[in-house]
């Protein structure tokens, strides 16, 4: 990999204006692929999941997967396009072993859905992101490369191809070029990835899984100097399998361009490809080789034409839409920005939600998924939804501290139980004993114990040092293991001290 | 005028990763041409009302239920592959030389 002059980020920012543009795939979550009825889940065993139609083999015939089309135009609704009244599949002709059929079967000048947008917020600001077109295609195979050293495709030996990916249906969703993101640009991607994530799942059509390829991102990146209103040539990097990849791409896109032009160097139009490794991108294909595709119609399909009717029922069958859904329940609970923004960062507000519906008070939840379950999810490197307890479970936590049954304290030791898999909350109390001394007369015993054992203390306390009852109550704490309620214990030591407040 | 030029053959030939010799490609300008030729006379009886159409029946909208039908095994999937390795199709290089 050539080592490549970057040029500061602060200083290529001065200098130019980022263009972006963005393309991402994403893989529906239908159970059958998009022309046949074979599965299109993930993770099968090599060519398992394919028949005459996905393998192109001669005499077959394709069928549209009505889901699939479906999906789509929920998609471009929820996008707020324009769904086409009458539009074609088109056949992209290429000759790659990827796809058996020597075509991929895509839409060209005909997509289903066009001219809608997404607004999506970076630092509290709203950007609109204008979407050109959704349209539905088919997924290639997968090949492995085998002989080159580095598993890749250059200088491999040959290839070896799996066909279960092709054919699952795909559908792309294409920017129009966004303007004027200036020095945000890398988070905007960033957010617009992570919003139309959002959407897919709150749409229930993907389970949007970046890491299994079932979301995919190109990002364009172009500069313009600034004072002008020329784009510069772009390129599009692939690849890009993460949202914090998304980000640095775009950043180091812009770094690295910004180097070659205030060198006066020019920008080739190209492929490239982002390495998650050293956050580089390196050439790939050129598109000056210039690409013909040779499109037209395909003739195994017919054409698309959703009826109206068809369509607005759909419309009105929308979910509510993830941003919309936000500002509702950044209402209801009486939260800060800063507190949607960081639990929206951490992926925790379905959690969350939940667990209020489970009867905690909304502070209450965030305070738990944000405080010490985000703690644990990041010492064992999981998602926080990834964690083994429930939204029911934690509001069950919640319900104890607020009754008094735990403290925060032993609320720790019961989520920690229940991580474990020491059973549900109630479960882990009982077991390890985590019940507060709410037996009053058990806590006065202690209690005088620990003003005996801290006469000094105590004295210091009567003779009107109020603030060194700390020392007391930590000792009531430690003789009752963390059980007692540290708020009563308190009390109950000024009063025996014969301090009032 | 020819229908189809030996340049444009040529070019879908380099598309198409088929090696043709100057030869060949003499030849199948040839044999092209006369193809696209004697197809244009359909657009000699198409009439001015006649719309151009993608498809022979004005027929829209044919799907099929999401239900997923029995696949091929692999054994069967692979029966008329060329070459295979670890139950995937085995493909020459891809790139060649110059990539
Ligand atoms: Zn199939």
């Amino acid at each position: 990999m050539s080592t490549e002059t970057l040029m500061a980020y602060d200083e290529a920012l001065e200098r130019f204006e980022p263009v972006l543009g963005m393309e991402v795939h994403v893989e529906l979550g239908t159970a059958s692929k998009m022309f046949c009825g074979c599965r299109a889940e993930f993770g099968g065993a090599p060519n398992t999941q394919v028949c005459p139609v996905c393998l192109a083999l001669p005499g077959s015939l394709p069928v549209a997967n009505e889901k699939a089309i479906e999906s789509t135009i929920r998609i471009g609704l929820a996008l707020n396009c324009s769904i086409a009244s009458w539009c074609r599949f088109a056949r992209k002709n290429y000759f790659y072993p990827d796809m058996p059929k020597n075509y991929q079967i895509s839409q060209y000048d005909e997509p289903l859905c066009t001219d809608g947008y997404l607004d999506v917020e970076v630092d509290g600001r709203i950007v609109r992101v204008e979407i050109e077109r959704v349209h539905l295609e088919e997924d290639t195979g997968k090949s492995t490369h085998v002989g080159g050293a580095t598993g890749r495709i250059q200088g491999a030996d040959h290839s070896i191809v799996d066909y279960n990916r092709a054919g699952i249906p795909l559908v792309e969703i294409v920017t129009r070029p966004i303007e004027g993101t200036d020095r945000l640009a890398p988070e905007i991607a960033r957010a617009y990835v992570a919003e139309l994530r959002e959407l897919m799942r709150a749409l229930g059509v993907s389970d949007v899984r970046m890491e299994e390829g079932s979301l995919r991102c190109d990002v364009n990146v172009s500069l313009m100097p600034r004072g002008t209103s020329t784009w510069g040539t772009r390129t599009e990097t692939k690849n890009v399998n993460s949202l914090r990849s998304v980000e640095r791409a775009v950043r180091h896109e812009i770094e690295r361009q910004g180097a070659i032009l205030a060198d006066g160097g020019r920008i080739i139009q190209e492929t490239r490809h982002f390495h998650e490794d050293t956050g580089a991108t390196t050439a790939g294909r050129s598109k000056e080789e210039a690409q013909d595709y040779r499109y037209f119609p395909e003739p195994d399909l017919v054409p698309i034409a959703p009826d109206p009717e068809w369509v607005e029922s759909l419309r009105s069958g929308l979910p509510e839409l993830p941003r919309v859904r936000r500002g509702r329940l950044q209402e209801e609970w009486g939260a800060s920005d800063l507190d949607m923004r960081s639990m929206h960062n951490a992926d925790a507000i379905d959690l969350v939600e939940a667990t209020v519906a489970a009867g905690a008070a909304p502070a209450d939840a965030r305070k738990w998924w944000m405080g010490e379950l985000a703690r644990r999810a990041n010492e064992a490197g999981s998602a926080l939804v990834e964690l083994a307890i429930t939204p029911v479970q934690v509001a069950r936590v919640c319900a104890m501290v607020a009754e008094g049954a735990v403290n925060d304290k032993l609320a720790r030791q019961v989520l920690e139980g229940v991580l474990a898999g020491e059973g549900g909350p109630d479960e882990v109390v009982e077991r390890r004993g985590l019940r507060v001394v709410s037996d009053e007369g058990e806590l006065s015993a202690i209690i005088d114990q620990v003003i005996a054992d801290n006469a000094a203390a105590a004295d210091k306390v009567r003779g009107g040092k109020v603030a060194a009852v700390g020392a007391l109550v930590g000792g009531v704490m430690k003789a009752s293991r963390g059980k007692a309620d540290a708020g009563r214990a308190r009390e109950l030591i000024l009063a025996k001290l014969g301090v009032s407040e | 005028m020819s229908a189809i030029t030996r340049d444009e053959v040529a070019h879908l030939a380099r598309l198409s990763r088929l090696a043709l010799s100057d030869d060949e490609l003499d030849h199948y300008a040839a044999q092209l041409d006369a193809i696209i030729v004697a197809v244009a006379k359909v657009s000699e009886v198409a009439a001015e009302d006649v719309p151009p159409s993608s498809h022979a029946l004005p027929i829209t909208n044919v799907y099929r239920p999401d239900q997923v039908r029995p696949s091929l095994t692999p054994q069967q999937a692979l029966s008329g592959a060329p070459a295979v390795e670890d139950d995937r199709f085995r493909v020459p290089r891809i790139l060649g030389e110059e990539a």
